[in-house]
């Protein structure tokens, strides 16, 4: 309690939190690091699952469009 | 299979059912990660006191500790599912498996560099090759070993088995991470928290600690829902069952 109290009674504790006691130059990178490793861990799979679902719609657009192509027995050729 | 398995585990592990059950459960995970992680942080960085000899640089502490504990709970689960893939050969075990170790990797990265910004202004060493920081290098290694082996194979079922392997073998770095403290002199100090007897830690600082601890579990699994998801859908893009889903999603 005694940073909070530090804090609301003399209000430089904003400027003091950042200090970090003189260690501000290793707390604060240490911090973004655990933020951005893990924020790069929780977009990934999210970009790869958008990836594999378009093109696993490419594949099905694909495949309907090789049905309606009638008959399917002579491929064409250019 | 046994039949002492209840039936709603074999359920479980079918993979639409999973992918069900994963969708319903991470957003409350994500949500418990970030609301412990809040209160832990703010705890840790705001209220608890300076320490006493390290100032305020100990509060590395309070991400250093968390990650480093993650690490070696997300190896442990990579072990045992490993174990249950090669076993029995359900494909969620090789999901599971596979997709905790990027999630392992990035606690361990994490603790790695988080230690070393702690070890210069106490130790005044970035890096120093004793047993604990060089057993955790390893787990770092074995991690990203079983990661590309999975990918190094054309057919990922034989990669995940291949790596799964790798997994188990590796079992053996994580007591030598958690005792090298005991079993080796090392410039790291000993286990701050022990979860047998009394903790050499202030309770004013011990709580924000726990409450991170809590956070990364819950982003642990909200995160290996996430993943396993994902690959599912891939693992499984031929089946009808994703075919809806994606069928479903073309309108975003």
């Amino acid at each position: 309690m005694s940073a909070l109290l530090h804090f609301l009674v003399t209000g430089d504790g904003v400027a003091a939190f950042f200090r970090m006691g003189g260690y501000a130059a290793y707390v604060w990178p240490a911090y973004a690091l655990f933020f951005v490793v893990l924020a790069a861990d929780t977009v990934a799979p999210r970009l790869r699952r958008r990836r594999v679902l378009t093109e696993l719609r490419a594949r099905l657009a694909r495949q309907s469009a090789r049905q309606e192509r009638k008959p399917p027995s002579t491929p064409a050729s250019p | 299979m046994a039949s002492w398995i209840p039936l709603w585990l074999h359920k479980l592990g079918s993979p639409p059912t999973f992918y069900r059950f994963a969708g319903v459960l991470q957003p409350w995970a994500m949500a418990m990660a970030l609301l412990l992680g809040a209160i832990g942080l703010y705890g840790g960085l705001v209220l608890a006191p300076a320490d006493y000899q390290q100032g305020d640089a100990y509060r590395i502490i309070f991400i250093h500790v968390p990650s480093a504990w993650m690490s070696m709970f997300i190896y442990a689960v990579m072990g045992v599912a490993s174990f249950i893939a090669l076993v029995w050969r359900i494909k969620l075990a090789e999901v599971v498996a596979m997709e905790s170790a990027p999630i392992g990797a990035a606690f361990t990265f994490i603790t790695l560099v988080t230690g070393s910004l702690w070890g210069k202004p106490m130790w005044g060493t970035w890096w120093t090759w004793d047993a604990r920081l060089t057993s955790e290098l390893v787990l770092l290694f074995l991690f990203l070993g079983v990661i590309g082996l999975y990918h190094a194979f054309e057919d990922r079922r034989q990669g995940a088995r291949a790596a799964a392997f790798l997994a188990i073998i590796g079992i053996i770095n994580v007591p030598i991470v958690h005792f090298s403290v005991n079993w080796w002199n090392t410039l790291h100090q000993g286990s701050t928290v022990n979860v047998f007897g009394q903790s050499k830690i202030s309770g004013a600082m011990l709580w924000p600690l726990l409450t991170v601890t809590l956070a990364t579990k819950f982003y642990y699994a909200a995160s290996l829902f996430r993943r396993a998801r994902t690959d599912l859908l891939d693992l499984e893009s031929g089946k009808d069952w994703v075919r809806r889903i994606a069928e479903g999603e073309a309108g975003r």
